[in-house]
């Protein structure tokens, strides 16, 4: 039974000292090593694990968790150090090391909040469910987004991380509802639509100014959450029973039920804040009211504003062109009066009605198209009306095409400025030694491939003129075309031969048969592929030419199958860099710029690959197709500048095509790396990859792999 | 109960349908029917185009054949075709070639789901020739003065697989379908169901809510006819949200977030 006893202090401290790395770090893990000593060998097996995990983001962490462990082993389950060694990890990732080493030390803040946490509920688990339900209300489309308090800029609304109140979940849920309605309904209900920044700094008093404007504008909108959604408006009640006092003192009585007028709007609350601003205290705030921010919020409406008027302008000017451009022979006239755009009400307009109302051209109505119905509608939320200069079309000096383009950003541009992620997409990346992921690590870009108008294209296809004629033809070989099912029982069709063996069946006595009929039958290769190429640095030269050359022989193919496909190449530099190269999409058609952007590719930098299976997975997972394939095209081992190299990068690829197959797509791989059988059996699977020992035989390989892998 | 079977062009609706008009649409639908034009009905899923349908069938006291198309309909499945019986074979025809024969209206309903060959038989039909080749046949079928050819078609679907040919669509008259407004879309749900006025207008109102959805999680809002059931289960007794949660949620989506927020914006407005 020696196995199961304990490891002596010894072993434990040359193992701490090896995860550590003593070495260099220093520490001095003696004392630990004896208190880790005295316990069963399970509880020192699980200790030391998960101090290799942590110590293998940073040591210092590692140690620091091992030092905080042994005194809190008593009293915590196995479960919360996973998620407390997991949340101090992932603060790592997100915010480094302090932060990080914060979360170690404050064991006993981490407790507590995991106890809140398991009655409470938490906005990250919440948001998609509140998000669904904020953009089921009417009007803008807020988005959420997290807050000390919470509050809204009338186009995020903000929340706090967590809300535990309440006794469980559900009702903490349902606090985190009401917030969202309430932020929801200053937008709707135009707390904004004065311009309240001007009024607080106007007062004498600011901030009674505000508190007391906050409280009476609470009531008012109590009132129209009441009417408008009485549901709500019920488990508001509920839960301002549990947790405020919600008993108003005779006055506020008195202003609530002033306030209670189906058509007061801000201005009353306006009217009598300023009547009441020596007279009375604000009520103290209820629990999901939260904050009010004049300042940060005039200067969102002042940018939607301006934004917005131009926006509309643009697009009336393309209705009118488009209008113009269906009746050649408008009266010139008509063309010069500006004013030609109108809107006829269907009804006065006032803040319980739905924000429509009916545009008109020339005394048309026309059906404005879906963008400029909800910018309408966002404009009546921010002014009350949509003002007549609103309603002239963008003259030629503001008239910009580019507003229907949709605006991304130029990845190129976010390394000019200041680093951020913004329109970035943002996957996790398996750390193998974490056992778990590093949440949203890489931030992955899409770029367009710069097309080369070069002879490239005509030189392979006049290089490779044998190969090209054989590959069409095996591959217009596998397109499967419709096929005429005979004996059938039922079709469009009399099947003559089988008809006349069932008369004569029945003249010598036999029962005739009921499958008489013939039947097309259509037989669809219902295939969508994707390829990846390798484009790092690592490709230059001639394995750049064969991949080139055999994605041209590729595509000249599969244009005689029909199969759906697209190509992208993939490459970066650590995990901000991450980028996509898109050499034609599943749209595209092989036209002369895809041609182009082949001839186009060109080596970059590393090759990390874990991402570029990820976001490919989710470009396959868009097409509608029975059969979904990935295929990687690689001359290496997955590497990059920073940790991305050896186990690591093998061990995150594997993971990555791992979630591949999860959602049903077909990995597949060619590399001409002949080291490649070391380790792509442990990435791909033993069956699902072909190295190719000749770099030159690639162009015919790839086709012919394809063909092999479809049928 | 005496059950009686009819054939499809023998049979006339009795009862006028409940149809509420939102513009011109029966008009203009009379003036094609008139001139014969054939017509399209374009309209997001259950907004009345079938209903409209029965409605003028009635109106013009025509019988009506409706055929559902899906993506395994063939030309002979409309037209028709020889079938075997005893030792001859005899010829069927298919209920396209049977509302030509008899002058009865023929509403082929989501028309984009039928196979590319199948649509091109219409086509000599919703033109002035108004005939209907019978290939299989060797003959050439004349439509009656009575027969109406219409189709619908849902531009909601943005699948490229699903869009309605140019050469066809250049053929019909088109009429819009949309959801009605507000109160037009109350009146209907009170009138079809008899539930009270109030919360015909508090289904309306959770209908455009998710209305607003579409786009953004949902493939589709609430259409009318969820409305109807809803408001059918709520007029026997069912409780609003639970009537919202099996008529109308359960019947949008199946995405677990989807469906809490749609019930939860349902419980807000009841």
């Amino acid at each position: 039974m020696n196995s199961k006893k304990s490891l002596l202090a010894e072993e434990i401290l040359k193992r701490l000292d090896i995860y550590l790395d003593v070495e260099f770090t220093f520490y001095h893990n003696e004392k630990h090593a004896e208190i880790l000593a005295d316990l069963p060998l399970t509880q020192q097996q699980y200790i030391l694990a998960w101090v290799q995990r942590t110590a293998s983001t940073h040591h210092e962490l590692g140690y620091q968790f091992m030092v905080h462990i042994v005194d809190i082993l008593k009293e915590i389950d196995s479960k919360t150090i996973e998620a407390w060694a997991l949340h101090a990890m992932d603060a790592y990732d997100v915010k480094g090391l302090y932060p990080a080493l914060e979360v170690i030390r404050n064991v006993n803040n981490f407790l507590q909040l995991s106890h809140e946490k398991e009655a409470g509920a938490v906005l990250e688990d919440e948001s998609a469910v509140l998000l669904h339900f904020v953009h089921g209300l009417s009007g803008r489309k807020l988005k959420l987004e997290e807050a000390e308090q919470p509050y809204t800029d009338t186009e995020t609304i903000f929340l706090p991380a967590l809300v535990a109140q309440l006794e469980n979940k559900k009702e903490n849920f349902k606090l985190y509802k009401v917030m969202v309605a309430y932020c929801w309904a200053q937008a709707r209900f135009g707390t904004y639509r004065i311009n309240l920044d001007d009024e607080v700094k106007k007062s004498k008093h600011p901030e009674k100014f505000i508190a007391l404007f906050h409280a009476v504008e609470t009531l008012r909108l109590e009132h129209c959450l009441a009417r408008e959604l009485p549901g709500l408006y019920r488990q508001l009640c509920e839960i301002k029973s549990k947790l405020d006092n919600s008993l108003l003192d005779s006055q506020w009585q008195a202003i609530n039920i002033q306030l209670g007028a189906k058509e007061s709007t801000v201005n009353d609350t306006l009217r009598i804040v300023n009547e009441y601003l020596t007279k009375l205290e604000p009520f103290t705030p209820y629990c999901y009211q939260g904050l009010l921010k004049p300042e940060l919020t005039a200067k969102v409406i002042q940018d939607r504003i301006d934004d917005e008027k131009k926006q509309l302008k643009n697009i009336l000017r393309k209705l009118q062109d488009e209008f113009d451009e269906g009746k050649e022979t408008a009266s010139p006239q008509k063309i010069k009066s500006k004013e030609r755009f109108d809107l006829k009400d269907i009804k006065e307009h006032n803040s319980e009605q739905d924000f429509t109302v009916e545009l008109t051209l020339d005394g048309q109505p026309i059906a404005p198209p879906d963008n400029a119905k909800n910018l309408m509608s966002s404009i009546l939320q921010d002014l009350g009306k949509i003002p007549d200069d609103y309603l002239v079309a963008a003259g030629d000096g503001e008239y910009d095409p580019d507003f229907f383009e949709e605006k991304e950003q130029d990845p190129d541009e976010v390394w000019k400025g200041i680093y951020h992620e913004d329109g970035a997409f943002l996957y996790n990346e398996w750390d193998f030694k974490r056992q778990n992921y590093r949440k949203n690590w890489c931030a992955v870009r899409e770029k367009a491939v710069k097309p080369i108008y070069d002879n490239f294209v005509s030189n392979t296809m006049s290089k490779h003129r044998k190969l090209i004629k054989h590959l069409r033809k095996t591959f217009e070989a596998m397109r499967d075309d419709n096929k005429l099912l005979k004996r059938q029982t039922n079709g469009d069709e009399i099947d003559i031969d089988a008809y006349v063996e069932a008369l004569a069946d029945t003249s010598d006595g036999s029962e005739m048969t009921e499958r008489l009929y013939m039947q097309m039958q259509r037989h669809e290769r219902n295939i969508a592929v994707c390829f990846m190429v390798d484009m790092s640095g690592s490709t230059k030269g001639w394995i750049n030419d064969a991949e080139r050359e055999a994605l041209i022989l590729l595509c000249e193919s599969l244009e005689s199958l029909g199969d759906r496909y697209a190509i992208y190449g993939f490459s970066g530099m650590a995990r901000k860099r991450c980028e996509i190269y898109t050499i034609k999409e599943f749209d595209d058609f092989y036209d002369d710029e895809v041609k182009a952007r082949i001839s186009g590719i060109e080596p970059k930098d590393y090759t990390r690959m874990g991402f570029a299976i990820r976001h490919l997975n989710k470009k396959l997972l868009d097409v509608e197709a029975k059969t979904r394939i990935l295929i990687t095209i690689s001359d290496g081992k997955p590497d990059d500048y920073d940790s991305y190299r050896g186990e690591y990068g093998i061990e995150d690829t594997r993971r990555a095509l791992v979630e591949t197959r999860r959602e049903g797509i077909h990995p597949y791989c060619i590399t001409i790396d002949s080291t490649a059988k070391d380790y792509l059996p442990h990435m791909y699977g033993a069956a699902a990859y072909t190295v190719i020992d000749e770099i030159r035989e690639l162009p015919l390989k790839v086709s012919d792999i394809y063909r092999r892998l479809t049928t | 109960m005496q059950v009686q079977a009819k054939k499809t062009e023998e049979y006339f609706i009795k009862n006028e349908p409940f149809y509420q008009p939102v513009a011109d649409e029966i008009q203009i639908f009379e003036a094609a029917y008139q001139q014969k034009l054939p017509v399209l009905l374009k309209g997001p899923t259950g907004c009345g185009k079938t209903r409209f349908m029965e409605h003028m069938a009635w109106r013009l006291k025509k019988p009506l054949i409706t055929v559902s198309c899906h993506d395994d309909l063939t030309a002979s499945d409309l037209v028709g075709r020889y079938l075997i019986q005893g030792g001859n074979t005899i010829w069927v025809d298919g209920p396209l070639a049977r509302a030509v024969r008899t002058g009865a209206i023929c509403y082929l309903d989501e028309i984009v789901e039928a196979r590319k060959d199948t649509m091109v038989v219409i086509h000599p039909l919703a033109d002035d020739r108004r005939v209907l080749p019978m290939e299989k046949l060797g003959e050439i079928l004349e439509a009656d003065n009575d027969f109406c050819l219409s189709i619908s078609y849902n531009p909601g679907y943005q699948s490229v697989l699903k869009d309605l040919k140019q050469s066809t669509r250049q053929r019909f008259v088109a009429l819009e379908f949309d959801y009605p407004s507000a109160e037009l879309e109350t009146a209907i749900i009170a009138k079809e169901t008899g539930i009270e006025k109030e919360v015909a207008a508090n289904l309306v109102k959770f209908a455009n809510m998710t209305r607003n959805l579409k786009g953004s999680g949902l493939e589709e809002g609430a259409s009318t006819r969820l409305l109807v059931h809803a408001a059918k289960l709520m007029h026997i007794g069912i409780v609003p949200t639970t009537a919202c949660h099996s008529a109308i949620s359960q019947a949008l989506t199946d995405d677990n977030d989807m469906l809490i927020a749609v019930n939860e914006l349902c419980s807000s407005v009841f």
